[in-house]
């Protein structure tokens, strides 16, 4: 594939004009990158220490795993523990804390709990396995859901009657306006690259009109980031607040309509409920009533505890942007990445997880200082 | 968990692709991207295609950038 690669004096003139864009600004900017595998982007090449000291990146809630409420967990857990029930998930969601235990715990006892790479795999454990019903882990954001849709509507298609969901997509544009009516301080997005294939840049035209909040599409190679990045506070030196994409060999302004149909015919808009952010309006997906046969959450009855968040976890507060993982007791301490306490710090693409294995202790979110 | 690998497409098969990861191949769904042909270059997230990947317009960015650079550096050089 292409080589990804810029010259070191390249790589120098992106900063400069970074640099040179913050000076124009006159004060400290809040850059808040929404999507977990920028946050792992940046910390894996090392961009931060490149970056200048007026510039304070912020990481969002755009981890999946992280903001999805400890009741979802606890549904799940439930269902788990019942006989001829098979339990389908992308990888991280088995170690991520419900209001007691976890995925992991349940199928160390004895539970059926199966990671998955993609949603059709799902699927083909459900045709292997008739006698069983394989409950599907249906999270993602907007770059995930069409492909759970496709595989919802193919099942269908297909009379798979031992396949169900346990449905809790989630969207970003909903999120990226709590996270600001939320009180953190942001000057500007960096949205996420892949969600933004779907979407298209213009999902985020209400977003920056109404907040007047540059929103800049990344790609995901150093390069890129850097680009949007310098995009992003140029944008704010020069007082704007716009939509453009730093990331044109893969999103356009319409994104991907068929994929958004596709998604459409599954599912439909909920008010849903994010880790650290609460319940926001029109940001989750539920299966359309034409699938409710298929939805775990309706067909299998459980019982469930009041769901609690892990004591001392601040994870929440991670995700709106408010604090930074070092301000949190746990962090480091009691919460490693080996002993997760909270979901932060589970996934890979967690916030305190990056922070943690890329040795940022400081109270800094970022930046050379 | 946003992850989508570029590749491209070296045999179609009604909805499912084959395609060339880095080296490695894959299978990949079409539904999302149904207008794809042989050839073509895809971004793939959890077995679908879900978009197109413009391969050219990514070389494409990084010569602008060595080029934004060459150009200032001159500037900078002139007496």
């Amino acid at each position: 594939m292409s080589p990804q690669r810029l010259s070191h004096d390249a790589i120098d003139g992106l900063v400069r004009r970074i640099e040179g864009a913050i000076d124009r600004v006159g004060r400290p900017v809040r850059l808040m990158e929404v999507c977990g595998t920028h946050t792992m982007a940046i910390f894996r090449s090392g961009l931060r220490t490149v970056l200048p000291e007026g510039l304070e990146l912020v990481s969002g809630p755009g981890c999946p795993v992280c903001v999805t409420p400890p009741a979802y967990l606890d549904r799940a857990i439930a269902i788990a523990r019942l006989d001829g029930v098979t339990i389908a998930t992308f990888g991280d969601m088995i170690r991520v804390p419900g209001s007691a235990g976890t995925l992991e715990r349940e199928r160390a006892r004895g539970a059926d709990v199966r990671v998955v790479y993609s949603t059709t795999d799902a699927l083909s454990l459900a045709r292997e396995n008739p006698a069983r019903r394989v409950v599907f882990l249906a999270v993602g954001f907007e770059t995930t859901a069409p492909g759970l849709a496709a595989t919802a509507l193919a099942a269908r298609r297909e009379g798979l009657e031992n396949f169900l969901l346990l449905a809790a997509p989630k969207l970003i544009p909903p999120a990226m306006e709590a996270v600001l009516s939320g009180g953190a301080a942001i000057d500007a997005f960096l949205c996420p690259g892949h969600v933004s294939v779907i979407i298209g840049s213009s999902a985020y035209d209400q977003v920056a009109r109404a907040h007047n909040v540059p929103c800049v599409v990344a790609g995901f190679e150093p390069p890129e980031i850097l680009l949007g990045i310098a995009m992003a506070a140029e944008q704010l030196a020069a007082g704007r607040s716009e939509v453009e994409i730093a990331y044109r060999s893969a999103v356009r302004p319409e994104g991907n309509a068929r994929a958004r149909a596709v998604m459409d015919e599954a599912f439909e808009a909920v008010d849903a409920e994010w880790r650290g952010l609460g319940v926001i309006r029109g940001s989750g997906l539920a299966l359309r009533e034409h699938l409710s046969a298929m939805d775990a959450a309706a067909a299998i009855d459980v019982e469930l505890p009041s769901p609690s968040e892990p004591e001392g976890c601040r994870c929440g507060e991670v995700l709106a942007g408010l604090i930074s993982p070092s301000e949190c007791g746990l962090f480091g301490v009691a919460c490693k990445p080996e002993t997760p306490v909270g979901p932060c710090m589970v996934s890979s693409e967690g916030t305190c997880a990056a922070h943690f294995k890329y040795g940022l202790a400081s109270g800094t979110h970022g930046g050379r200082s | 968990m946003c992850l989508a690998v570029p590749a491209k497409v070296m045999e179609i098969d009604g909805t499912t692709a084959r395609v060339d990861m880095a080296g490695n191949v894959r299978e990949a769904d079409l539904t999302l991207l149904p207008e794809v042909r042989v050839g073509d270059y895809v971004l793939v997230h959890a077995g679908f295609a879900i978009g197109a990947y413009d391969e050219e317009t990514a070389l494409a960015t990084l010569r602008d950038l060595e080029e934004i650079t060459r150009a200032s550096g001159d500037e900078g050089d002139a007496p």
